[in-house]
């Protein structure tokens, strides 16, 4: 073979040049599909912004559905829905963050590795779970026979948010560094005190970050609601959760959209809106908390 | 050449249990026989599973001084020190036989709770550990929950004269502790740790992480700590065990079969070690031709 003469200028020799041309486009490609990606979201959001945009109004924030509908139906509103799908995300809320908690401190503080396996693996498959599955779960326990009630949805809610919860609270809780529970040891203080005044303290801004977030997928989940809270009155405001079904906004969407006509077709497409603004925001405001505490800790 | 252990002048009495005999002030290292014994290992072999991490270790460690575990790299020193306040717990695997007992109580008898044992046996770190709370937290925290609630503010005052901080930080008790140089910080560990009044402070390479000037201020606030505290310290630094230490262990890796296990090679006054060692190992170490 001919020597190679190592001293020539550094232009590309060999199939550097067909390589280099490989490398471009598959850079470009990638790039491309990001670029895709980014330009779908926008154009759904700008979609539902453009169609709903104009049913939003004050009254339409505050007033409750019209009782009858009709060719001629006027007003009409989603204050009773947005009243009812806040108080089943409240409530469900309330159950999944002290159940989701608890897990994590079980699985990162006191569980063996191999029990440890094994529970995150039954909160995976829980949280895989298709929402219609655990709504139907819930309908046959507690709705046959019985008739709905907004708890209910509450209930299949918590379901879903409470291993997402578990999950980010473990890995934020994983975060906090092995040293600081070392020290506290290290004073004679017991494994519990030391997780409920050193550790949980260390990880609370992962646990609220996961918790918007687990509140930002349960507050758009519609199975539940067809099922366990579709009977309710959607032209009175209830609060009655506990013992009726809850008017609420997946379901105005579906109500407006059937009844029909371009007025009611725009309340649908701003009750949709109003639902992405909110999921939309809490996810930008868990990002925001997310990148902030990251940053802290990096300049630590 | 190595400088001499300063002379000390041993505390009356300790303020712990163990009612003994009161100890008579020297300038020199006292005989054995005279002093109270604090922890008495015999034959004490740990294991991380299946291998042996140390081997046979044999030795006593005497109140109000300072010991030093001494030794190269990865030869069980702080495997030792760990397993004299229970801190190993929290290694699954790890086991420990023979005995090893404190103020004449077996460490590790069935009965025995860790937490009580943390208590009374205090630890600080090779890096600084502060909470991420203020500096009077840190140090008020650990006593709040054990029951002291009662006059903490002179406690957290005693605690920081205690480690030569007090000074400093007086003015700034309500600050956020992270906010310390590193010599700070280290300070502020140990405050934390005799805050709560213990018996003993195992110190595992305290200065380690620390620049020489932090370095000095900490052994200067060792002299200060063994007239009241019994202190167990591991150092990768020779000079700074002939620096402070009353009696010195010097450690070494044992490597039989492609298996390594630590020993206790020679536990001697300081003095002795480091100017008549009785063994080759321990000579070949101290004159630096391994390390």
């Amino acid at each position: 073979m001919a020597a190679i003469d190592h001293t020539r200028p550094l232009t590309p020799t060999g199939n550097l040049r067909r390589r280099r041309a490989t490398d471009r486009f598959m850079r470009y490609g990638c790039t491309l599909a990001a670029a895709m990606a980014v330009a779908l979201l926008i154009w759904v959001v700008f979609s539902i912004v453009q169609r709903g945009a104009s049913a939003i109004s004050w009254s339409f924030l505050t007033q409750n559905a019209p009782t009858t509908f009709g060719v001629s139906a006027v007003g009409g509103g989603i204050g009773n829905a947005i009243i009812g799908t806040a108080m089943m995300v409240a409530v469900a809320t309330a159950i999944a963050l002290p159940f989701g908690l608890l897990i994590a401190v079980f699985l990162t503080e006191f569980a063996s590795p191999r029990v440890a396996g094994s529970i995150r693996l039954a909160l995976d498959l829980l949280y895989g779970l298709p929402s219609i599955v655990i709504a139907l779960f819930l309908y046959g326990l507690l709705v046959v026979g019985n008739g709905q009630a907004g708890v209910y949805v509450s209930f299949a809610l918590a379901i879903i948010m409470m291993p997402l919860i578990a999950r980010t609270t473990s890995e934020s809780l994983l975060l906090v560094p092995k040293e600081l529970r070392d020290a506290s040891h290290a004073l004679g203080i017991s494994r519990w005190r030391t997780t409920i005044g050193i550790v949980i303290p260390g990880a609370l801004g992962g646990v609220i970050t996961g918790t918007i977030l687990a509140v930002a997928r349960a507050g758009g989940e519609t199975a539940p609601v067809l099922l366990l809270s579709s009977l309710a009155n959607t032209s009175t405001t209830s609060f009655s959760i506990f013992s009726q079904p809850l008017n609420n906004i997946p379901y105005d969407i579906f109500n407006f959209s059937e009844e029909g006509g371009a007025a009611n077709i725009a309340r649908a497409w701003g009750a949709a809106l109003v639902m992405i603004f909110f999921v939309l925001v809490l996810n930008l405001v868990a990002r925001t908390l997310q990148s902030r505490r990251n940053r802290r800790m990096m300049s630590r | 050449m190595m400088d001499e252990p300063r002379s000390e002048t041993e505390a009356a009495t300790s303020p712990v249990a163990a009612p003994l005999a009161i100890e008579v002030a020297q300038s020199a290292p006292q005989a054995p026989g005279t002093r109270e014994v604090v922890f008495d290992l015999n034959d004490v072999n740990v294991y991380y599973g299946n291998s042996l991490a140390v081997a046979g270790v044999t030795l006593e460690i005497y109140a109000k001084q300072i010991t030093a575990l001494i030794g190269p790299s990865g030869c069980g020193k702080s495997t030792i020190l760990r397993s004299l306040n229970r801190m190993n717990d929290s290694v699954s695997i790890f086991r420990l036989t023979g005995s090893c007992t404190y103020h004449g109580n077996d460490l590790y008898a069935s009965g025995v709770d860790p937490v009580e044992v943390r208590r009374r046996i205090g630890m600080v770190f090779q890096r600084p550990n502060p909470f991420p709370k203020s500096i009077y937290d840190n140090i008020a925290w650990a006593p709040r929950l054990l029951g002291m609630k009662d006059g903490l503010d002179e406690r957290v005052e005693r605690a920081l004269r205690g480690a030569a901080l007090w000074d400093e930080v007086k003015d700034r008790l309500k600050t956020s502790a992270l906010g310390m140089s590193g010599g700070q910080q280290q300070r502020l560990c140990i405050a934390r740790s005799i805050a709560i009044e213990p018996d003993v402070l195992l110190l595992d390479e305290p200065c380690s992480a620390l620049d020489p000037i932090s370095t000095g201020a900490i052994e200067d606030l060792m002299h200060e700590l063994k007239t009241q505290y019994t202190l167990v310290i591991v150092t990768h630094n020779m000079q700074q065990a002939a620096r402070v230490a009353e009696r010195t262990a010097f450690f070494s890796l044992d490597v039989q079969e492609g298996r390594r296990t630590g020993v206790l090679v020679e536990y001697d006054d300081t003095a002795n070690l480091f100017t008549r060692p009785s063994d080759k190992r321990t000579e070949d170490y101290v004159t630096g031709r391994f390390g």
